[in-house]
C-alpha cells in the first residue's frame, strides 16, 4: 500500500468518525424534541413550570 | 469582577440557563469549527513532507489533536466528577455523561490514525507498549462508562458511581502522557508539550496547531450540544414520572 493510501484512508476515516457524532448528536436532538412536543401536547408539564421561583434540576 | 464571573457561572449550571446560554453559542461555534477546519485543513496539505516519513506526516494532523481530546475529554468528565460529587449538581453529571461518546470516538480515532501511522514507519499495526496499551485502556475506560451509564436506572446513584470511577481511572491520563518518558517505548516522546519548548518545525507546528484549535472547538460545540440532548432526556423522564403520578393519583 502506498504511503498515500495511508494518509487517505486516516482523512477519510476521520471524516466518517466526525460526521458520524454530528449525525448522533443531531439524531437524538430531534428524538428528545419530539418526544418533549409530544408530552406537552398531551398536557403533561414539568413541576418548576408551575413553581418558577424554585431551583431548576433539568 | 470575581464574583460577578462566580455569579455568572453559578446562573449558566442551572439548566434552564444553559439551554439558553447554549442556544445562542451554537451557531457561532458552529461557524467558528467549520473556519478553523478550513484553514486547519488547507495548512496541512500546504505543509511540505518530512524529510524522513514523507507525506505520512500528514496523518499527524488529525492523529495528534485526536490524541490531545482523548485525554482532555477526560480531564473534563474528571472536573465534571469533582462538581457531581462535592457539590452535586446534576448540570456537572450531564457533562460527564454526555462527554463519555465523545471522548470514545476522539480515542477510536487516536488508535486508528495511529496504527494507520505506525504501519508505514514503524513496520507493524501495533505493539503493546506503554503508550499504545494505555490509550488502548482509555478506549476501554469510556466504553465502560457508557455501558455503565445505561446499565443504571437511578440517575442519581448512576452519577455518584460514574463520578467515583472517572476520578479513580484518571490516574492512567499521566499515565499516557508520562510513558513515554518512563518507559522504552516505539512511540516518540513528546515534541510540542515540552518544558523546553517544541522541536517540531514551525512549517508543520503551525498547522497542527491551527487543526488541535479545530478539534478542541469541535469537541465543546458536540459537548455542548450532548449536553442539551441529555437534558432534554431528563426532562422527558420527569415528565413521564409526572403524568404516571397524575394517572395513578
Amino acid at each position: 500500500m502506498s504511503h498515500f493510501a495511508y494518509v487517505l484512508i486516516s482523512y477519510a476515516a476521520s471524516a466518517f468518525v466526525v460526521l458520524a457524532l454530528v449525525a448522533w448528536v443531531i439524531i437524538d436532538q430531534r428524538a428528545r424534541k419530539a418526544e418533549l412536543a409530544a408530552l406537552e401536547s398531551r398536557g403533561v408539564r414539568r413541576r418548576s413550570d408551575s413553581a418558577p421561583a424554585k431551583a431548576d434540576h433539568g | 469582577m470575581i464574583a460577578s464571573i462566580a455569579a455568572f457561572l453559578t446562573g449558566l449550571a442551572n439548566p434552564t440557563r444553559f439551554l439558553t446560554v447554549a442556544g445562542r453559542l451554537m451557531p457561532w461555534m458552529i461557524c467558528v469549527t467549520v473556519l478553523l477546519f478550513a484553514v486547519g485543513l488547507y495548512l496541512s496539505f500546504q505543509a511540505p513532507e518530512d524529510y524522513q516519513q514523507g507525506m505520512t506526516v500528514r496523518i499527524m494532523f488529525i492523529h495528534v489533536p485526536s490524541a490531545w481530546l482523548a485525554m482532555m475529554c477526560y480531564t473534563v468528565m474528571a472536573i465534571a466528577a469533582i462538581g457531581t460529587l462535592v457539590w452535586r449538581h446534576p448540570l456537572a453529571d450531564v457533562a460527564a455523561k454526555a462527554a463519555a461518546p465523545i471522548g470514545a470516538a476522539f480515542t477510536f480515532l487516536a488508535l486508528l490514525t495511529g496504527s494507520l501511522w505506525g504501519k508505514p514507519m514503524w513496520g507493524t499495526w501495533w505493539v503493546w507498549d506503554a503508550r499504545l496499551t494505555s490509550v488502548f485502556v482509555l478506549f476501554l475506560m469510556y466504553l465502560g462508562l457508557i455501558a455503565l451509564n445505561r446499565a443504571m436506572d437511578d440517575p442519581a446513584r448512576s452519577a455518584r458511581v460514574s463520578a467515583i470511577i472517572i476520578l479513580v481511572g484518571y490516574i492512567n491520563i499521566p499515565i499516557i502522557k508520562f510513558s513515554v518518558e518512563w518507559w522504552n517505548t516505539l512511540h516518540q516522546p513528546a515534541s510540542v508539550m515540552r518544558l523546553d519548548g517544541p522541536t517540531i518545525h514551525p512549517s508543520l507546528l503551525y498547522p497542527l496547531l491551527v487543526m488541535a484549535l479545530a478539534f478542541s472547538m469541535l469537541f465543546f460545540t458536540l459537548h455542548f450540544a450532548a449536553m442539551r440532548n441529555e437534558i432534554w432526556r431528563r426532562r422527558v423522564a420527569s415528565m413521564r414520572r409526572q403524568a404516571a403520578r397524575s394517572a395513578r393519583g
